[in-house]
């Protein structure tokens, strides 16, 4: 089971994450790999933390990822990579979006949102990648292409830019999105990750 | 064809296979959409009913009338189709019925997790528990076969594991099975003692084949590796015991679950020198072999809490922990509460606004979005039982209050799906007993929680037909509620006089806030009931006084920074903010 590769990604309810997933599975998918993917749903939609877990390899049995056992983790959100963190590989990869989505709690003032979350991960973690997914967003014209421009330094760090993205694209996301999502994969393949595959 | 399917998905597509042609459900996480599926295949009518007792009903009588039939739930769902489940076990059908029993183990949304594979056994019906999309697609079609070929209802149960995760499914055709010819079989179908007491010895004897066959189908396979360590499994358990041990152990895997395999289980136990039995939640298998004389190892090594994972069982039975979380202690202290919280402009925060005010009232809740109403800061609800227990429970309180002089009123608060649901008979209890509390019946114009399902309150089937619409006032009307209020609950004045006049009186009332959904896509009647025109608010910055009333409100468009500010993007302008604010620092944008 070494040769399957597991990516968690971690967001907040609204953020996209689950159509990011269904992207990344269907390019996994048309270039062969067995692929599973499992997400949360119910509550979790209502603002809440929202995961969803691709396992992709030969053959893939379980289709949940365990502790201590992401290859990578894309957090779309700051404080949602720190809620996963101990799922990740020793030496595995955080994928991180540099933006903030204040809780319910934050919110009524019950609990501050913590502050340089991101230095304190580079101190202890080496292989991070920050992307200022919003801006670049916005800069695009939409802040909801967020997600695939995650999409795109996910697909960077997996080492996984030969698929044909440009189709799964096509296959899952409305036609008067597609080319708007196809720059923002563009734009996350772009946007500083580290050169070392997986 | 290949495709990346949820189970749920699967499962639809299976039962189109299978030629299927009638299915009925309510919605619940996670079984919510195989119904939803269902409906994109136009040779199968579908629809919602307003509780699962109904939606089984409603497949029983189109398996007796020939049809294969179809009712899906969540598991709490199937306490309210029990009663019958019990009966339809011992008639047994004419075309196939297969009800999917979709349970929660780890409570992703449930309000517990009871495992119900003891349904099947209770109800003496066949089981199947599939192991991944694949499997929830084909086995439905052995589903329909087992139960025509067994005269029996067939429990298929599923978790939310299978329900929601993605596998790879490879499609066939549908087989055209058609309808099969109904004969009037009073002796089959008329369920009165005498019937009864005979169907009891045909079900023992429908037992005792169906066993025979769990021994013989390929539905529970060998797969014979090393045979120092055996385990048997069913369901997403046999993909996480797999994903541990790999091919290094033997497996008896569990596709038919109900009646066991126990001659196969015994020749599989002889054979293998450690037998683990490896199942999520309860020991359904576990008890029923070790009380057959078979040793094995299961919940002495593996919980009955929570949803099972690759990780317990290593750790269980391989002695590995995870030695990563330690490192993460420190980082994880930043780590901030994220609960769910109802939407911004939801109609129900408005309503929770003004009750959450009133002293001296107990607050009986029911299952929907509005539950979150018992977060901070509105902490607007004391319990929260099952689907339309809110009224009934409520009027249990009230009755004990007012019996021991006990100061205090009862709200009890439901939603409009809930309340067609069971809560309408809740309400019919409390008016013929004389009761006294107050039910408010919360009409977001559709089922929220679950992800926006229409109900008898709507207008629309699942069908997207349009339809009879029910009309919750006069339903309450005609149970003799004579004290009816209906309000917009975004209108805060509004819901404190509704309040008040139902609190000033000693008879029952029924107050009725209508507004649809803040994330629904408005129909045609909402259009014209309900002013829909897009608006936001905004913070005027030198008015704001840094009071934080707003902030009690719990929007989770509002946020505080030494002055209130509004997000945009998420702002539905349902002016609720404004209302609360006491220096008037808030006002709609554009005028
Ligand atoms: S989905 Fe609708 S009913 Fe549910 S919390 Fe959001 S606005 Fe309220
Ligand atoms: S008007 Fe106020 S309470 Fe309503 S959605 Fe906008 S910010 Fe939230």
């Amino acid at each position: 089971m070494c040769n399957v590769k597991n990516v968690l990604l971690v967001g907040v309810g609204g953020q996209g994450i689950i159509l990011a997933s269904k992207v990344l599975s269907s390019g996994l998918i048309d270039s062969g790999y067995d692929v599973k993917m499992s997400e949360v749903h119910g509550m979790a939609q209502r603002g809440g933390s929202v995961t969803t877990q691709v396992r992709y390899g030969e053959k893939v049995y379980s289709p949940i990822i365990g502790k201590g056992q992401a290859d990578i983790i894309v957090a779309f959100e700051r404080v949602e990579a720190l809620r996963w963190l101990e799922y990740l590989k020793p030496g595995g990869k955080i994928v991180i979006n540099d933006y903030a989505i204040p809780s319910a709690t934050v919110l009524s003032g019950k609990e501050a949102y913590p502050e340089n979350i991101i230095e304190k991960m580079e101190a202890k973690y080496e292989d991070i990648t920050v992307i200022d997914a919003a801006n670049e967003a916005i800069a695009l014209g939409n802040i909801k292409a967020q997600n695939i421009i995650m999409l795109g330094g996910l697909i960077k760090s997996l080492g996984i830019e030969e698929i044909n993205w440009d189709k799964a694209l096509k296959d899952n996301v409305k036609e008067k999105f597609v080319e708007l999502n196809m720059k923002a994969v563009k734009k996350g393949l772009e946007s500083g990750v580290k050169e070392k595959a997986l | 064809m290949k495709k990346l399917m949820t189970g749920n998905e699967a499962i639809a597509r299976g039962f189109y296979e299978a030629g299927g042609s009638i299915a009925c459900a309510y919605p619940g996480t996670p079984s919510t959409e195989v119904l939803e599926n269902i409906a994109l295949y136009k040779d199968i009518y579908s629809e919602w009913a307003p509780n699962e007792k109904v939606a089984l009903e409603v497949a029983i009588g189109s398996s007796i009338a020939g049809a294969r039939s179809l009712a899906a739930m969540k598991h709490v769902g199937v306490n309210v189709a029990a009663d019958p489940l019990m009966t339809f076990g011992y008639t047994g059908v004419n075309g196939g019925m297969v009800l999917v029993s979709a349970d929660d183990p780890g409570m992703h949304s449930s309000q517990n997790e009871q495992d119900n594979r003891y349904y099947a056994k209770f109800a003496k019906i066949a089981m199947i528990e599939p192991s991944d999309s694949q499997e929830a697609k084909d086995f439905m079609k052995d589903a329909m076969e087992i139960s025509e070929k067994f005269d029996v209802p067939v429990l298929y149960r599923v978790t939310t594991r299978i329900c929601h995760s993605k596998t790879l499914v490879e499609f066939s055709d549908r087989e055209e099975v058609g309808i099969k010819k109904y004969e009037k079989n009073i002796a089959k179908f008329v369920a009165t003692p005498g019937n009864g007491r005979k169907l009891h010895v045909v079900v023992e004897d429908k037992l005792k084949k169906m066993e025979e066959f769990s021994n013989e189908t390929r539905l529970n396979q060998v797969e014979w590796n090393d045979k120092k360590v055996g385990v048997i499994t069913s369901g997403i358990s046999y993909q996480y015991a797999k994903e541990v041990f790999g091919d290094n152990v033997s497996y008896l895997k569990l596709g038919f679950t109900h009646p066991l395999p126990f001659a196969k289980i015994e020749d599989f136990a002889k054979q293998v020198e450690t037998l683990y039995v490896i199942e999520e939640l309860e020991p359904y298998i576990e008890e029923q072999i070790k009380a057959r004389g078979i040793d094995c190892i299961g919940k002495e090594k593996i919980s009955n809490l929570g949803e099972l994972n690759p990780d317990i069982i290593a750790s269980a039975l391989l002695g590995t922990e995870g030695e990563v979380a330690a490192a993460v202690a420190e980082l994880k202290e930043d780590v901030i509460g994220r609960p769910p919280t109802l939407c911004a402009g939801c109609p129900h925060r408005g309503f929770f606004y003004t009750l959450s005010k009133k002293k001296n009232v107990m607050i009986t809740g029911d299952i929907g979005c509005y539950t979150l109403g018992s977060a901070e800061p509105l902490n607007a609800m004391d319990t929260c039982i099952c689907m339309g227990a809110s009224i009934s429970a409520g009027h249990g309180a009230q009755k004990a209050f007012n019996f021991h002089n006990v100061d205090k009123r009862v709200v009890s608060v439901i939603g409009d799906s809930t309340f067609f649901h069971t809560g309408i008979l809740s309400l019919v209890d409390v008016m013929y007993n004389k009761g006294n509390s107050i039910t408010v019946i919360l009409d977001n114009r559709i089922t929220g929680m679950t992800g926006h399902q229409q109900n008898p309150g709507t207008g629309y089937t699942l069908m997207g037909e349009e339809t009879n619409q029910i009309d919750i006032p006069s339903v309450c009307k005609a149970i003799g509620v004579k004290n009816i209020i209906v309000v917009n609950p975004l209108d805060l004045n509004a819901n404190e006089e509704a309040l008040n006049k139902a609190l000033a009186s000693d008879e029952p009332s029924v107050i009725i806030t209508q507004w649809p959904c803040a994330l629904k896509k408005f129909s045609k009647e909402d259009k014209e009931r309900f002013d829909c025109t897009p608006k936001t608010y905004e913070v005027k910055e030198d008015k704001c006084k840094q009071c934080k009333m707003c902030l009690k409100s719990g929007c989770p468009a509002i946020s505080f920074d030494e002055v209130a500010k509004i997000d945009k993007t998420m702002c539905v302008g349902c002016s609720v903010c404004a209302q609360v604010c006491p220096f008037d620092a808030i006002e709609k944008v554009g005028e």
